[in-house]
């Protein structure tokens, strides 16, 4: 190899700062080539590429976005219809034991109203066979206590007015007693 | 420096070994990234993850850190086709058989630097018209009695020296990393074949520093593709916001 750096010295007058023609149109023509291809198909084809993959993850980043939006959009909204049901059901609850009450005090008074009722009707019955048994004791009694008397006394009392009158005197006696008795 | 032609055979003038590896540097490039890129699948197979990564270095690490805004997007294509192909051209001066970075011979760093020049200054009067060239040359807050020397000094600077040291930059350190490995080789070659044994051992010394240059030299060619195509970021970013700076 030496011998090639010799003959290349040899050959002396070459300065190697004076280009060849041919090696620059070579040159020239081949990058331009280069150039030309890169321009029209390399660059356009990886831009084409990284735009594309820079879209599909920001897409990806809002559609996620979008997606949590959408959840916490859906809790708020079931969070609220949490608190409507709660306040629904303390309302019916409340409704509920206020009817109870109010069925209750309806019963009750019913009820009084009933027993009421009831004791009214007893007095009244009381009363009326009160009533009855003190007619009908007045007319047995009368007759007992004369019949009594007249077999006592023989015949004589047998006449009806006079008897009658000694009767309800007796009674009428009776009557203020017991009158006064009871005050 | 001239390799052999390859058609016709051998001649000094003709198609050359560097023009081959040039084309087919283009068809490497196109046939990767297209098919990397063809399938476009939001989940990528390991091909176009490859691809995209790659993509993604020039598009992300280079073209939005220092264009940024957003229109860098228009800028993409220059330079992501400048770094892989400056990328592919070095890397063959680290794999055995191609063995010649195509930017060793100078003529394709000034086709490129050309183009990139042409390109920066075409945006930059684009962007703000003819005053763009007032802008680029007369810096603001600098008093009046330095603008005599300040503004040859920026147009020196920016329209004269700014592309030759773009192309020179990338042609001298791929032909000295060539030459140095070419050297050791060489080297190696002739201590190999002297009588004297101690002379030949010395050659593994030769073989190590040859590899260690290797290396370095593989760094330099991915870092040179890096440097020119961050470079033409930085002009095209100074030409789109020549008014504030």
């Amino acid at each position: 190899m030496h011998q090639l750096i010799i003959s290349a010295a040899a050959e002396g007058d070459v300065n190697p700062l004076v280009p060849n023609g041919w090696e620059m149109l070579v040159v020239f023509v081949g990058f331009a080539i280069l150039f030309f291809i890169v321009v029209k198909f390399v660059v356009p084809m990886f831009e084409k590429t990284f735009a594309e993959r820079a879209e599909a993850i920001e897409g990806g980043i809002a559609k996620a976005e979008k997606a949590q939006a959408e959840a916490s959009a859906a809790l708020e909204e079931y969070k609220q219809q949490l608190t409507d049901a709660r306040t629904e059901a303390n309302r019916i609850r409340e409704e509920a034991r206020a009817e109870g009450a109010q069925i209750l005090a309806d019963l009750k008074e019913k009820a009084a109203a009933e027993s009421a009722r009831i004791t009214a009707q007893a007095h009244a019955q009381i009363e009326s066979e009160r009533q009855a048994a003190v007619v009908s004791l007045r007319s047995e009694v009368g007759t007992l206590a004369t019949t009594l008397a007249g077999r006592i006394v023989g015949e004589s009392l047998d006449d009806d007015a006079r008897a009658a009158r000694v009767v309800d005197r007796f009674l009428a006696d009776l009557e203020s007693q017991n009158a006064g008795a009871a005050k | 420096m001239h390799l052999p032609a390859i058609l016709p055979w051998g001649a000094a003038e003709g198609f050359s070994k560097q023009m081959l590896l040039v084309l087919l540097s283009v068809v490497f490039i196109a046939v990767f990234f297209v098919l990397a890129a063809r399938k476009q699948q939001l989940v990528p197979g390991k091909l176009q993850f490859a691809g995209e990564a790659a993509y993604g270095f020039v598009r992300n690490g280079i073209a939005k850190d220092i264009i940024g805004g957003r229109d860098f997007i228009k800028y993409v294509p220059l330079l992501f086709s400048l770094f892989f192909f400056i990328l592919v051209n070095n890397i063959y001066g680290a794999i055995p058989v191609f063995q010649l970075p195509t930017f060793s011979h100078v003529g394709g760093a000034y086709v490129l630097a050309g183009l990139v020049y042409v390109t920066w200054i075409a945006i930059g009067v684009k962007k703000n018209g003819l005053r763009y060239f007032k802008l680029a040359t007369v810096p603001s807050g600098v008093p009046w009695y330095i603008l005599p020397i300040v503004i040859p000094i920026e147009i020196i600077s920016n329209f004269v020296v700014r592309p030759v040291t773009h192309s020179l930059r990338l042609f001298a350190t791929m032909l000295a990393g060539h030459l140095i490995v070419m050297i050791a080789g060489s080297g190696i070659e002739y201590l190999i074949m002297q009588e004297n044994v101690l002379l030949k051992g010395t050659s593994i010394l030769v073989l190590a520093g040859a590899i260690a240059m290797y290396m370095l030299e593989a760094l330099i060619m991915v870092l040179q593709a890096y440097v020119f195509t961050l470079l033409t970021a930085i002009y095209i970013e100074g030409a789109l916001h020549a008014d504030s700076h």
